[in-house]
């Protein structure tokens, strides 16, 4: 069983870089103290023996659920619909952040 | 009120034309203009004026003609903006409609409005909206539950003849009793979620508030079925629930699990669910006890897989495409986030996300012997009635338990229905739980509409 993981400061910096979540220092100090709590609660987990049992990701029953391979024209978007919604295109293109200076 | 009546009665009477469906459309948006902007219950309406025109252009024979209803605004719809009532899409306009939409729009029903919720479903209260608390209408200092908390609202006032919300961990059953509702969590992969905004995809589903169990199987009818634009729609036999409520249903098992009846339940709704269990009894069927000591490890297993499908869900909010960007995150949504994508880290994936997959097969194989003693589980909803605006808004722990007789049932992908069941002595209704085994809903439809028969605890109305 994993010692209760005590969520410092930095852990929770460091979470917000992974998930690409701009916090603000006063709600950083906020976020870190509902973490631990949450995390205290779902300790209980580990109390639980599950050797010997699979883990189950879905429930439908469902496996390998395919289509043919071919265009379905009635979810096809227009450029123009795909565009509408952006706050920035250029030449009827996404523009994105740059990532090489 | 016109929308007092059942969705059949109001159907019939439009086809014998002794009812004109504008009247209907036009108290519906009386009610809208009167309380939508004061207790939070719409983000957006839809113009009166369009709606009455494109009344005039439905076939009268077809099977939902007329019906004005509210979509929580996690559905992606063509004629109003989606917001997930999170400022990040506020000008969101979807290019296309969710499949629940499309069928009930292929069937007559007309949107009025898209429902207030906690953004991207992040909570039990609706508190946590961009767009302004949802307040309770039955005491509008009070959370109105959630996360499909204006749908509910909506309902309940009259402004939609029925809703559609979505429930991952409790989002329908909720508010549904918190607003003497009847309200339906579908078998996961019965109904279509296409054009649902993503949630915890393994436990989302979509499902429907209405006045009686009558009007949830008009309505289950309709938007239940495979769906090619969703891979997880699962192929079953949708019968016409409503042709099985004639059905009633004779000497039933109810199980009964002490361990769901324990201190964290307030003693009032406790008595409830076992008034309701002895009218069931009453009623000509069988109580037997079964053992569930399962509502706080389903809680934690949820509060470990629905973060991390959620930090992963959200991640394709980037406003590059559409949208705003991550910091108008709330505070709720970011923490969720963040607690998923620590349980999804390399060091503690084993810990946390495989341990919770491991205990919902613990928990299905639970519910199994469950069901092999007793048809139907009967459950209370909410452990405590609905607390003041912002009591609880930062406590993470309270918001959790809110749901603490609802996780086991998301985990497993079971059926359940909210139905009203009395009033606790502070003038608020209280709802019970009816639970089933995978695709049993025409069941536990037809158990809540013999109840209803009985009873008329779902006929009150909050007096505002």
């Amino acid at each position: 069983m994993k010692p209760t993981p005590l969520i410092t400061n930095d852990d929770t910096a460091h979470l917000a870089k992974l998930a690409s979540l701009p916090v603000s220092p006063d709600r950083m100090a906020k976020l870190n103290g509902q973490i631990e709590a949450t995390f205290e609660y779902i300790q209980i987990i580990q109390q639980t023996d599950t050797s010997g049992l699979a883990e189950t990701n879905q429930v439908t029953g469902l496996s390998n659920v395919t289509r043919s391979d071919v265009v379905d024209d009635s979810r096809t978007l227009t450029q123009a619909q795909a565009l509408q919604n952006a706050k920035y295109t250029h030449n009827g293109y996404f523009v994105v952040p740059a990532i090489l200076e | 009120m016109l929308l007092d009546k059942s969705l059949t009665e109001l159907l019939g009477r439009y086809r014998d034309l002794s009812i004109d469906p504008a009247e209907v459309i036009d108290e519906a948006y009386t009610q809208i203009e009167k309380h939508s902007s004061t207790l939070n219950t719409l983000i957006t309406v839809r113009d009166k004026q369009e709606v009455l025109k494109y009344l005039k252009t439905l076939d009268p024979k077809l099977p939902l003609y007329g019906l004005p209803y509210v979509l929580k605004d996690s559905y992606a719809t063509t004629e109003l903006r989606t917001t997930c009532a999170s400022k990040i899409l506020d000008s969101y306009i979807s290019p296309y409609d969710a499949t629940v939409h499309q069928k009930l729009k292929d069937a007559g029903a007309i949107l009025v409005g898209k429902g207030n919720q906690d953004a991207w479903g992040h909570g039990a209260s609706t508190e946590n909206s961009d767009y302004g608390m949802g307040k309770n209408p039955w005491d509008p200092t009070r959370v109105v539950g959630g996360s499909s908390g204006g749908p509910a609202a909506a309902v309940a006032t009259g402004m939609s003849a029925f809703a559609i919300g979505e429930d991952t961990g409790g989002s329908i059953r909720n508010p549904a009793a918190w607003n003497n509702l009847s309200g339906l969590r579908v078998t996961y992969g019965l109904v279509s979620r296409y054009g649902c905004i993503s949630y915890a995809s393994s436990m989302d589903t979509v499902g429907p508030f209405g006045r009686s169990a009558q009007d949830i199987a008009t309505v289950l009818s309709v938007i239940a079925g495979v769906d090619k634009y969703d891979a997880t729609t699962v192929s079953h036999p949708v019968s016409d629930y409503l042709e099985q409520l004639s059905k009633s249903p004779k000497k039933l098992k109810i199980g009964l699990a002490p361990e769901m009846f324990g201190a964290a339940l307030d003693s009032e709704i406790a008595d409830n669910a076992k008034a309701f269990a002895s009218q069931l009894e009453a009623l000509g069927h069988e109580l037997v006890e079964i053992s569930l000591p399962v509502a706080e490890i389903s809680v934690a297993a949820y509060y470990i897989l629905a973060p991390s499908e959620t930090s992963s869900n959200l991640s394709r909010y980037d406003g590059i495409r559409y949208g705003a960007t991550r910091e108008l995150f709330t505070q709720e949504s970011m923490r969720r986030i963040m607690v998923g994508t620590y349980e999804l880290s390399s060091g503690y994936y084993d810990a946390y996300y495989r341990q919770a997959l491991k205990i919902r097969t613990l928990l299905i194989q639970t519910f199994e012997r469950a069901f092999s003693l007793c048809d139907v589980i009967l459950l209370p909803e909410n452990p405590l009635m609905p607390p003041q605006l912002g009591e609880l808004i930062s406590d993470p722990l309270a918001n959790m338990l809110a749901d603490l007789y609802n996780t086991s049932v998301s985990l497993i992908g079971s059926p359940s229905l909210v139905i009203p069941s009395g009033f606790h002595r502070n003038g608020l209704p209280i709802g019970v739980q009816l639970v089933g085994p995978k695709f049993s809903e025409a069941l536990l439809l037809s158990l809540g509409h013999q109840y209803q028969l009985v009873t008329n605890w779902h006929t009150r109305r909050p007096k505002l």
